[in-house]
């Protein structure tokens, strides 16, 4: 069964349909990849989802909910976690509270945030920097904060909003791993929406939903989606 | 709860001591006068400071305060102490519905529908004739607390302002204040990690002010007179504010440490309360944004290193 079920998506900004009938599902555990060009409407369908934008039409269901309607908040507490492409830190807590203010979604109790945040800032290898201000943090850190964020609430999917853009080499091996490990070690699916068709993130997806304009015009695995001809000239141009 | 540190226990000490030791009934009076404001500057921070939610309107909530104890003195037979009670129980209603009305605003239009509200509530008290007395005011007969000595008052306030600052410590080590400092850094990330941003910056107004209504009650059974200029006026609202941000926004001490500083230094200059000497506060704001961008408290943090917050910026 689908842990995720988009169907028929479509947003209109005015004249503009930036998400076009759009139709996919994901199954709980795994990692899906949405790649697109500049303006293909990724963020959209982030936004979407995650209750920051209305649709205009069609369905959402998460986990046997439909989320279409429903405010940021109480989607998050669904269980959608989510990362903003142009990262949002809280700039003037410490990335230990960052992480701590996401872990009382799940419990009003002090120490078992604390718990909780303990384990999400280990797990993301974040634990050298725990008292550090998210202000001033570079970019890989903070995208890495904006997940560990986001894993403290319990989500059982996270959408991960251009998570290679702006990283160095290093950063973006580190963040695969992580993305890597957040199934591997804790069963969490993940919708990763990436700009250009980049071989390392296509490797740790189990499946590649291809958008272009709004419309979904591949979907399959990495194999697939990379011999695809529709594909190639949509980033090649026509 | 960990070990209190030991300045706590002295502080205590102190304050309950104090008046047995300033025994002058002008060193007392100021002693109150401070202790009002160290409830009113915390008791904005929760709203401003914690959860950033900048009010210029709650001169409104001290005066319904202040007012419920008129009236109640005026209308009925109870004392009007009552009014620590009936204050805050009034104000709520009023916090919900500016609430509702001004938290579809954000950042500085938040701040001008404070204003607003404010106004509309002093024109309200000023001509409801019938209730308010208006432009006369009420003058409140003195009550039985209300003898020649200020101990009763001075123990009063204490506990009104001893009240709201632990209520403003409890709260920023729970998940109140994580959640008002998540909203007041930004609230789409508060949003999306699972936060109620409206529910939550409500229940920081309500909180805010109810005990800014309690502080309210306890000025006019101080004073005793009450009219829309002295329990009402924007530049109320406006010392309160500048107390939060001279000693440091979102901090538990802050408030505290910016009443005392600028209530001591208004009495040395020989202020009437409500017509505080702007022009000073402004010189101490201009001071303050120049040399301690983080209010008194991020001073003191920086030169002593006392309680210093774990946190340090980490360059690129
Ligand atoms: N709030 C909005 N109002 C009007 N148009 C919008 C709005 N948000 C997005 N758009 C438009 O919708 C289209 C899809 O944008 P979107 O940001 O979803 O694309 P994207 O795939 O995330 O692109 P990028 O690689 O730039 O992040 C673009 O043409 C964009 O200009
Ligand atoms: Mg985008």
């Amino acid at each position: 069964m689908s842990l995720l079920e988009v169907r028929d998506l479509t947003k209109r900004f005015g004249g503009l349909v930036a998400v076009d009938s759009l139709s996919f599902s994901v199954v709980a555990g795994e990692t899906v990849s949405i790649i697109g060009p500049n303006g293909a409407g990724k963020t959209t369908v982030f936004n979407l989802i995650t209750g920051f934008q209305r649709a205009t039409s069609g369905e959402i269901v998460f986990d046997g909910m439909n989320l279409v309607g429903s405010r940021p908040h109480k989607i998050a507490l669904a269980g959608v976690g989510r990362t903003f492409q142009v990262v949002k830190p809280l700039r003037g807590l410490s990335v230990f509270d960052n992480i701590l203010v996401g872990a009382f979604a799940r419990t009003g109790d002090r120490e078992e945030a604390r718990r909780i945040a303990e384990d999400v800032i280990e797990f993301t290898e974040l634990a050298r920097l725990r008292d550090a201000l998210a202000d001033g943090l570079p970019i890989g850190t903070r995208k890495r904060l904006e997940l560990a964020r986001s894993l403290a609430t319990g989500p059982k999917l996270i959408l991960l909003d251009e998570v290679m853009s702006g990283l160095n080499p290093t950063e973006s091996r580190e963040a695969i791993e992580l993305i890597k490990r957040l199934r591997d070690e804790r069963g969490i699916s993940a919708v990763a929406g990436v700009e250009h068709v980049m071989q390392v993130v296509m490797s740790i997806s189990d499946r590649v939903i291809v958008l272009n304009h709004g419309r979904k015009i591949a979907e399959g695995t990495p194999e697939e989606v990379t011999a695809d001809r529709e594909v190639i000239s949509a980033y090649l141009g026509e | 709860m960990k070990k209190s540190p030991l300045y706590l226990s002295i502080l205590s000490v102190f304050l309950i001591a104090a008046p047995f030791i300033l025994t002058a009934r002008y060193t007392q009076h100021v002693l109150i006068v401070v202790l009002l404001y160290v409830a009113l500057g915390s008791a904005w921070n929760i709203l401003g400071g914690f959860a950033g939610q900048l009010s210029l309107g709650h001169a409104a909530f001290f005066g319904i305060g202040a007012y419920t104890a008129a009236i109640i003195a005026s209308k009925t037979a109870f004392s009007p102490w009552w009014a620590l009670i009936a204050g805050p129980a009034a104000v709520l209603p009023v916090a919900l519905l500016v609430g509702w009305i001004c938290f579809r605003l954000r950042g500085p239009y938040f701040t001008l529908a404070t204003i607003a509200v404010g106004e509309v509530v002093r024109l309200i008290a000023l001509n409801w004739t019938t209730l308010t007395g208006g432009a006369v005011g009420v003058v409140i007969r003195p009550s039985l607390l209300s003898g020649t000595s200020k101990l009763p008052y001075y123990y009063v306030v204490l506990v009104i302002a001893v009240v709201t600052v632990t209520l403003c410590h409890l709260m920023s080590r729970r998940k109140l204040g994580y959640y008002l400092m998540a909203i007041r850094e930004d609230e789409e990330t508060a949003e999306s990690i699972g936060i109620d941003t409206t529910s939550y910056k409500l229940r920081a107004l309500a909180l805010s002010a109810a005990l800014t209504a309690m502080a309210g009650a306890f000025y006019a059974n101080y004073f005793l007179f009450v009219d829309t200029t002295t329990v009402l006026p924007l530049a109320l609202s406006v010392e309160i504010v500048l107390i939060a941000i001279i000693g440091g926004l979102g901090t538990v001490a802050g408030p505290v440490l910016g009443a005392v500083l600028l209530k001591l230094s208004s009495e040395i200059f020989r202020n009437e309360f409500a017509q505080a000497n702007l022009l000073i506060y402004g010189a101490l704001l201009v001071l303050v944004i120049l040399f301690m961008p983080d209010g008194l408290m991020g001073g003191f943090r920086r030169l002593f290193g006392v309680g210093a917050r774990k946190s340090q910026r980490v360059s690129a």
